[in-house]
C-alpha cells in the first residue's frame, strides 16, 4: 500500500507518494484554484509512478489550501507536517526555520519529532518568499540568481521590511548609484534578519533545519547560520519537508 | 426532551425577558431610571448599584465602528477602545445612549486618554486607579477613589448611599456572581457539558438582563438544565478534545472567532478566564466588614494586566488550570494591548514551570480576515497537545 501527503502552499503545490521510502515527488504552482491543483498533483503522482488509485491506502493534506480538498482522508496543519517530516528527513533535527510564500514560522520539536512549541511570522508579508521575489524581480534579477550574484557581496542597508515599501527603497538605492548586487544582498540580509528574529522567541536548539522554497539558496542559509552562530543544514527534500510530513502521518493513520 | 445543542440554539438573546436594549429603554422611559456606562470590571458595581441607577458595560466588541473612532484617535490603538469611542461618537450603541454618566479608570493608557475625549460626548467620571496592589497606601487610594464616586453619585442623582444600601447591593451582586459561578464551573467536568461559545453566551445575556432577579432566576434554571441533560448522557463533547483555556484582553463579539476557531478543530474551550469571563465574578465581596473597604479590596484586586506586578493573574490562572483540567491555555491578546502583550512571555514561562502547561499567544482584532490563519496556528496547538 502506498501513501500520498500533499502540501498546498501560497504558491506551490508539493506532493509527495511514499512507502517505506520517499518514492515520487512532484510539485506545481499553486494558481487560484487549490482544490484542483491538489486534485491535479494527486493524479500525477500516480500516473508518474504508475500506480492506480486502489494501491493508495491514505492521503493526508497540509498548507494553507488544505480546507479546499475534499479527498483527504485528514487533513493535518503544515505545523505539524513539517516537523513530521523535518524529523523524518534527520531525526536530530530539533528546530525547524521555513520560510514559505506568505509566511514563515519556526518549529522546536523534542527528541521523539514532537512539535515542543512554535511560532510564525505576522500577517504581512515581511521576509517571506514573496518579499524576495518582488524586490529581487524589481532590481532586475530572478531567484534563481541570487547565490550567483551576490557571492561575497556585502549588504546595503534595506530598512523596509514592508514588501510596498521595500521596492521604493530600493528604486532609490539603485538611483543613489548602488549596484544590484548589493542590494540583492542587502534584501538577502534583511530576510536573515527577520528569520533570526523569529529564531529568538524560541529556545534554538540544534539541529537547525531549512525548509520550504527558499531552502534551497546557500546564501540565505549562509546568512542566517552567521547571524544565530548555529549551523543550520538543509536537505534536497527541503522544499517537500510538508508533504513528506503528510505522507508519513497518511501511514501512520 | 430536546438536545443541548437544541437547547442552546432557541436561547435566543431577542426574545429574553428583561434583556437587551429594549429592556433598558423601558427603564429609562418607563421607570426612569437612571443609567451608569461602565467599561472596566475595576469599575464598583454595587456602589452604582446603591445609587439606584443601573451599570451598564459599554465595551465594545465590533469592527463596525473603529473607522469612526480613527477619525479622532490613532490607529495602532487597541480596537476596543477605538471601537468604543466609535459607538460613543457615532451614537450607534444603545446602551451609550442612555448612559448619562461613564465610570471610567486609569487602567491602560489607551482608555485612559481615550476618556478625555468621550467626556465631551458624555460626562465621564474617572477613578484613578493605583497600577500595584500589594501595597498599603493602594488601599487607602483606591478607597478614596471609591468613596469620591460614591459622593458623585449622590450629588449627581441627589440621593444618599447609606451603608445598609451598599451591604444589600453586596448581597445581591454576590448572589448573581455565584449564579453564574455554578454555571461556568460546569465547564470543570470532564467531558465539559458545554461548549465555550455557549459559556460566552449565557454569561453576556446575564450581564446584558437588568433586573437582577430574572437574570439569576435564568441562569440557575440553565445550570440545572444542562446539568440534568448531561446526566442523562447528553454528551456532546469527546473525552479526547483537549481542554482549553482562554485567556487575555476581553472577549466580545467580533473575537467569537478565537472561540470557534478552537472548537471547529476539535478543542473544547472549558474555561474563559478574561473580564467578559470569569474574571469578575471568581472572588466574591466579602459581607463581613465594611461595605466600603469589601469593595475597595475586591476590585483592586482583580488580576488585570495594568496591574504592576500582577502576580494575581499567575494565581488565578495556575490554580484554574488544575481545576478544570486544562491542556492548553490561549492567551488572545488585541493588537496593540501593550500591556497583556508584554505579560505574555511570563505567563508562558510561569504555566511551563508551575504545571508545564502548553502556551500559545493569539494576536487579534476586531475583523474577521485573519481567521484562516488564526484557525492554523490554533489548529497546530491543538495537534501539539
Ligand atoms: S482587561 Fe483590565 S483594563 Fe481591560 S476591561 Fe479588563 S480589567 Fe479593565
Ligand atoms: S485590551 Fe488592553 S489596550 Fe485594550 S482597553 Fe483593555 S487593557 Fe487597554
Amino acid at each position: 500500500m502506498y501513501y500520498i501527503g500533499i502540501d498546498i502552499g501560497s504558491t506551490g503545490a508539493k506532493g509527495v507518494l511514499y512507502k517505506d521510502d520517499i518514492i515520487c515527488r512532484e510539485i506545481m504552482p499553486t494558481g487560484w484554484k487549490p482544490k484542483e491543483t491538489g486534485r491535479n498533483l494527486y493524479y500525477k503522482l500516480l500516473n508518474d509512478s504508475n500506480i492506480s488509485e486502489k494501491d493508495i491506502e491514505n492521503v493526508v493534506v497540509t498548507g494553507y489550501g488544505r480546507v479546499a480538498v475534499d479527498f483527504a482522508d485528514k487533513v493535518v496543519t503544515e505545523i505539524t507536517c513539517h516537523a513530521k517530516g523535518g524529523y523524518y528527513l534527520n531525526n536530530s533535527v530539533r528546530t525547524i526555520i521555513d520560510i514559505g510564500g506568505q509566511d514563515s514560522k519556526v518549529i522546536s520539536l523534542d527528541s521523539n519529532g514532537q512539535v515542543k512549541d512554535f511560532i510564525m511570522n505576522d500577517k504581512c508579508a515581511a521576509g517571506t518568499g514573496k518579499f524576495l521575489e518582488v524586490t529581487i524581480n524589481s532590481l532586475g534579477a530572478s531567484l534563481d540568481e541570487i547565490d550567483e550574484i551576490t557571492e561575497g557581496v556585502e549588504p546595503v542597508k534595506i530598512n523596509s521590511m514592508c514588501t510596498v515599501f521595500a521596492e521604493s527603497e530600493i528604486i532609490s538605492l539603485i538611483s543613489a548609484g548602488k549596484n544590484k548586487e548589493e542590494v540583492a544582498m542587502g534584501v538577502i540580509n534583511a530576510i536573515a534578519e527577520q528569520g533570526k528574529n523569529l529564531l529568538k522567541k524560541i529556545k534554538v536548539k540544534d539541529i537547525v533545519l531549512f525548509t520550504g522554497g527558499l531552502a534551497k539558496s546557500s546564501v540565505i542559509k549562509d546568512t542566517l547560520s552567521k547571524k544565530i552562530n548555529e549551523n543550520i543544514i538543509t536537505s534536497r527534500d527541503s522544499l517537500y519537508a510538508g508533504a513528506i510530513g503528510a505522507a508519513v502521518i497518511a501511514s501512520e493513520l | 426532551m430536546n438536545s443541548l445543542n437544541d437547547f442552546f440554539e432557541n436561547l435566543d438573546p431577542e426574545t429574553l425577558d428583561g434583556h437587551g436594549p429594549v429592556a433598558m429603554k423601558d427603564l429609562v422611559e418607563e421607570d426612569n431610571k437612571n443609567v451608569v456606562g461602565t467599561y472596566c470590571v475595576f469599575t464598583p458595581y454595587e456602589v452604582i448599584r446603591a445609587a439606584d441607577a443601573i451599570p451598564v458595560t459599554l465595551c465594545s466588541t465590533s469592527d463596525a465602528t473603529i473607522e469612526d473612532g480613527e477619525e479622532d484617535l490613532p490607529r495602532n490603538l487597541c480596537p476596543l477602545i477605538k471601537s468604543s469611542y466609535g459607538f460613543a461618537i457615532t451614537d450607534k450603541c444603545p446602551y451609550f445612549h442612555f448612559a448619562d454618566i461613564i465610570v471610567g479608570e486609569t487602567t491602560c493608557d489607551g482608555k485612559k486618554k481615550m476618556y478625555e475625549y468621550l467626556d465631551d460626548v458624555t460626562p465621564v467620571h474617572v477613578m484613578n486607579l493605583p497600577q500595584s496592589n500589594d501595597r498599603d497606601i493602594d488601599f487607602e487610594i483606591w478607597k478614596d477613589e471609591v468613596v469620591l464616586l460614591k459622593e458623585k453619585l449622590e450629588a449627581k442623582y441627589d440621593t444618599e448611599i447609606t451603608k445598609e444600601r451598599l451591604k444589600e447591593e453586596i448581597e445581591n451582586k454576590n448572589k448573581e456572581r455565584q449564579a453564574i459561578k455554578n454555571f461556568y464551573e460546569l465547564g470543570k467536568l470532564n467531558p465539559s457539558p458545554l461548549y465555550g461559545t455557549e459559556i460566552f453566551k449565557v454569561i453576556n445575556i446575564t450581564n446584558y438582563t437588568f433586573d437582577k432577579e430574572i437574570a439569576i432566576d435564568r441562569i440557575n434554571e440553565i445550570s440545572e438544565e444542562v446539568l440534568e441533560r448531561y446526566n442523562n448522557g447528553d454528551k456532546r463533547i469527546s473525552e479526547d478534545a483537549p481542554r482549553i483555556l482562554i485567556t487575555g484582553c476581553p472577549m466580545g463579539q467580533a473575537t467569537e472567532k478565537v472561540i470557534k476557531a478552537i472548537e471547529d478543530n476539535g478543542g473544547s474551550v472549558v474555561c474563559l478566564e478574561s473580564c467578559t469571563g470569569l474574571k469578575p465574578n471568581d472572588q466574591l465581596v466579602n459581607e463581613d466588614i465594611d461595605p466600603i473597604e469589601a469593595i475597595t479590596e475586591k476590585y483592586l484586586n482583580t488580576p488585570c494586566s495594568c496591574m504592576s506586578p500582577n502576580d494575581n493573574r499567575v494565581e488565578l490562572l495556575n490554580r484554574l488550570v488544575e481545576e478544570y483540567q486544562v491542556d492548553g491555555v490561549v492567551d488572545m491578546i488585541l493588537q496593540a494591548c501593550h500591556t497583556y502583550n508584554v505579560e505574555s512571555h511570563r505567563i508562558k514561562e510561569e504555566l511551563k514551570e508551575a504545571s508545564n502547561t502548553p502556551y500559545i499567544n493569539i494576536e487579534t482584532d476586531y475583523s474577521q480576515s485573519d481567521v484562516g490563519q488564526l484557525e492554523t496556528r490554533l489548529t497546530a496547538f491543538l495537534e501539539m497537545l
